[in-house]
């Protein structure tokens, strides 16, 4: 009358992991609460905590094995050591301590990450920064951010990272893993819970000639120390009349996050780029999170760089260079097209490019422009493929009022009304606080059939 | 004159932080003395709080509980101990996000906590908030704060509102020793300590904020002396003896409701399991973790002042099959209780129609 140990969802967005270390073997007698095992996802490795007592009659899984699913029996727990028969009468029985067979349903972040990123044959990754012929390898967009962070620490010793549990943790969701190993203390900081202070610190140690890279957890936590971005670190070299210099890079996870509520899950894009004197970079893969975070550390303005948490374990190609530095202000045409334009950043640039494969398929051949920077925004770029389309959809993973949509829809209005064949509409997360309960988050979030549906509006389809 | 306690997470007794020159301080608190009833009254709340978090973690392994969720284990004899001294409906509480232990403590029907859990519809807050985020007007109980730190203005805030009012009440506001090192924590303290409002300030220092201890974050940890600039004087509380809190408690109570402005509790307490279910637990050893259960483990503690007031063993081990079927009963209930209709993602936005 064994039960089933499965492998179980420790994150919000695990799907998958390593079963590192088995702490049991069989026949060991376990107690409630005892470790049983470590296993590593890609965010952090993570103690196995026994629910009920028994014996540990058979290991299934054995140590070391790599991308277990979520929900696969990793081991049987007996009532003694000869207990090794699961017993479907039993499990009706003893219900409480027995685990439903069935693996858990896809999570709403699993579908998020697949819809995040599709396999697409259009996508361009070519670009003037990157010479003929340059070779690409695989890489996950936090593993780029980290290069990002390294390569630079490595070339300017007043390069330094500064936040929550950025150093011996390793980073709250691993972007500044091995830093510290490589950098030491003096230039990896821990501080405590303190967004407020150390921002302020951060921009003071950049007004006396450091570049600070200011991790705050995740962008919610920035609101708390949001003074000393926008009144302390935007407006010092104006009100200094050029004088002081606030080179600085505030980054962290924004938007999208599965399943953590209204207080957790907020895109602060518009927000910031609302700002004069602050740069605003919100990249989509890690070519561009790779070559942008390194131009941000370099800029002598004070940037925001905002990261996306779904994302950061998703491989992409990056270019195999030494010194790979990307230009703020530009956009890039990740998908060229010629019947509409949609226009997005950050993770709405997966669901446009979704679409745009979805799209092609009924004849409609949609044109993907990856905004990258959201201040200064690149007009140019919009406008010309507005001449070029005639129509424009904007794509964000934020709310729709005075958004970065709305900006553009003005931008088209007053210098590309008369290219517009169509007015410009705005798809994006439903105007609410972010629900927890899954249907209503789904609900709320901008997806690839919004996006479907208000191209073929714009294109007078259906 | 305070313990000295600077190093030491290990709980101990009550005893005054700090004396203030030219200040009131409040008597050394005693440890409770609960007839039979309120013994078992406290051990089955807490023994609630533990199996339905151990319950809690076993959902969120099985997908039905998603996003972050930080267990309370451990820690039951704090919001147990103290919230037996408040009166419901009349003084308000406030904290962080580890909040299922504090509504629970209340004696909130589990079933509604769990569904809240899971999001559905009949969730205390209607499957909107989810764990983080759990409010309860009928119990003046303020939520369930995702932000680190910001409960204590707020908190202080509903002591304001209890003042302007002389209605009697005072509030709770709890934080952790990490959330201790927001700055809006200390213009709290001035202001109620200025304008001499009800609240107890209850820090809840279990040794680390994340994977960070109190020791690497914090330039002097004796976290209840900080109350000292601003007058406020504190009590250092064995935070894994519910009586002694409940001791505590009612010093405290006393205190605020005097007109003597604020007073700050530091529960000396431990969280078992890991920060949220995604923690790496890599900061502290093994070996302390299985002392502080081992040896420090409220429930255990309590156990010996039941068995000294006579209560058989055979009784516990009922009341623990009890709460073990109404934890899985609010368990069923949360998995099959239906979701929010699609229309309450509009709901509850603002209040007014405009
Ligand atoms: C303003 C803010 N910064 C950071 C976080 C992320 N965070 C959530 S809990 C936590 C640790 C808090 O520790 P502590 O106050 O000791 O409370 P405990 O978790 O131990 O109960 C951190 C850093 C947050 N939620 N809000
Ligand atoms: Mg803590």
């Amino acid at each position: 009358m064994a039960i089933e140990l499965k492998m179980p969802a420790l994150s919000p967005t695990m799907e998958e992991g390593t079963l590192t270390r088995w702490l049991v073997k069989e026949g060991d007698p376990i107690k409630a609460g005892e470790i049983l095992a470590e296993i590593e996802t890609d965010k952090a490795i993570m103690e196995f905590e026994a629910v009920d007592e028994g014996v540990i009659t058979k290991i299934l899984i054995p140590e070391g094995s790599e991308n277990v699913k979520v929900g696969t029996a990793i081991a049987y727990l007996g009532t003694d050591a000869n207990d090794v028969t699961l017993d479907g009468a039993s499990a009706e029985t003893k219900a409480e301590e027995s685990i439903p067979v069935a693996p858990p349903a896809k999570t709403e972040a699993a579908a998020v990450e697949e819809a995040a990123t599709p396999s697409l044959s259009k996508v361009i990754n070519s670009a003037p920064e990157i010479p003929e012929g340059t070779e690409f390898f695989q890489q996950t967009l936090r593993e780029a951010l980290r290069d990002a962070m390294a390569e630079e620490m490595r070339r300017d010793d007043r390069v330094f990272v500064m936040g929550e549990e950025v150093a011996e943790y390793q980073g709250a969701y691993k972007v500044t893993q091995g830093l510290l190993q490589e950098f030491g203390a003096r230039r990896v900081v821990d501080t405590p819970i303190s967004e407020y202070g150390f921002s302020g610190i951060g921009v003071g140690a950049a007004m006396e000639g450091l570049r600070p890279v200011i991790e705050f957890m995740t962008m919610n936590f920035s609101m708390q120390a949001i003074d000393h971005i926008i009144n302390s670190a935007a407006k010092t070299h104006y009100m200094s009349g050029g004088q002081v210099r606030c080179p600085i890079v505030f980054r962290g996870p924004n938007g999208a996050a599965p399943r953590v509520g209204a207080q957790h899950t907020q895109n602060f894009g518009p927000w910031y780029a609302a700002v004069p004197g602050l740069v605003v970079l919100a990249p989509y893969d890690a070519i561009d999170a790779k070559g942008l975070l390194k131009a941000a550390i370099r800029s002598d303005d004070p940037v925001v760089f905002l990261e996306c948490e779904l994302l950061y374990g998703k491989t992409f190609d990056v270019p195999k260079m030494d010194d790979f530095v990307l230009p703020i202000g530009k956009a890039r045409i990740i998908r060229e097209g010629k019947d509409v334009t949609i226009v997005s950043y950050s993770i709405g640039v997966s669901f446009a490019l979704t679409a745009a494969e979805a799209l092609a398929k009924e004849g409609i051949d949609a044109e993907v422009i990856d905004l990258r920077t959201l201040r200064p925004l690149d007009k140019e770029t919009i406008l010309q493929s507005l001449a070029k389309t005639n129509r424009i959809v904007t794509v964000e993973d934020g709310w729709p009022v005075c958004s970065i949509s709305s900006e553009i829809a003005a931008i088209a209005m007053e210098e590309g009304f008369d290219n517009l064949d169509a007015p410009v509409l705005r798809v994006t997360n439903a105007d609410t606080p972010t629900p927890y309960a899954e249907n209503l988050e789904k609900k709320g979030l901008v997806n690839p059939e919004a996006i479907i549906e208000a191209v073929r509006k714009v294109c007078y389809r259906k | 004159m305070a313990k000295a306690t600077q190093d030491s997470n290990r709980p101990h007794k009550a005893d005054v932080g700090s004396a203030i020159p030219n200040h009131d301080l409040p008597p050394i608190p005693g440890r409770y003395h609960a007839d039979r009833e309120e013994l078992l009254e406290f051990y089955r709340r807490m023994l609630m709080i533990r199996r339905f978090e151990e319950r809690c973690g076993q959902l969120y392994g099985l997908g039905l509980i998603a996003g972050f969720c930080h267990l309370y284990i451990g820690q039951e004899a704090v919001a147990v101990g103290l919230q037996a001294a408040l009166q419901p409906g009349r003084d308000s509480v406030i904290t962080g996000y580890r909040e299922h232990g504090h509504m629970l403590a209340y004696g909130i029907d589990p079933k509604i906590v769990m569904a809240e859990l899971t999001g559905r519809a009949s969730g205390i807050s209607h499957g909107k908030g989810g764990s983080m985020h759990m409010f309860s007007t009928e119990h003046k109980f303020f939520g369930g704060n995702g932000i680190v730190g910001a409960q204590v203005p707020l908190g202080a805030g509903l002591a304001f509102a209890h003042k302007y009012r002389n209605d009697g009440g005072c509030s709770a506001a709890y934080f952790g020793d990490g959330s201790a090192n927001q700055g809006q924590v200390y213009e709290a303290y001035n202001m109620a300590a200025l304008w001499k409002l009800p609240v107890i300030f209850v820090i809840e220092n279990n040794g680390y904020a994340m994977g960070t201890s109190i020791q690497r974050a914090n330039a002097h940890t004796a976290l209840s002396e900080r109350g000292a600039g601003f007058g406020i004087p504190a009590l250092v509380v064995d935070g894994m003896d519910v009586l002694e809190v409940r001791g505590a408690a009612t010093v405290a109570v006393d205190w605020v409701q005097a007109g003597k402005g604020p007073i700050i509790l530091e529960m000396k307490t431990y969280r078992y399991r890991g920060h949220s279910m995604s923690d790496p637990a890599r900061y502290r050893s093994r070996e302390e973790v299985n002392d502080m259960k081992e040896n420090h483990d409220p429930l255990d503690n309590l156990k010996k002042d039941l068995f000294a007031a006579g209560i058989p063993e055979a009784e516990l081990v009922k009341l623990d099959e009890d709460i073990r079927q109404q934890v899985k009963e609010a368990a069923d209930f949360a998995e099959k209780a239906p979701l929010p209709a699609d229309e309450e993602l509009y709901t509850n936005i603002l209040v007014g129609k405009y």
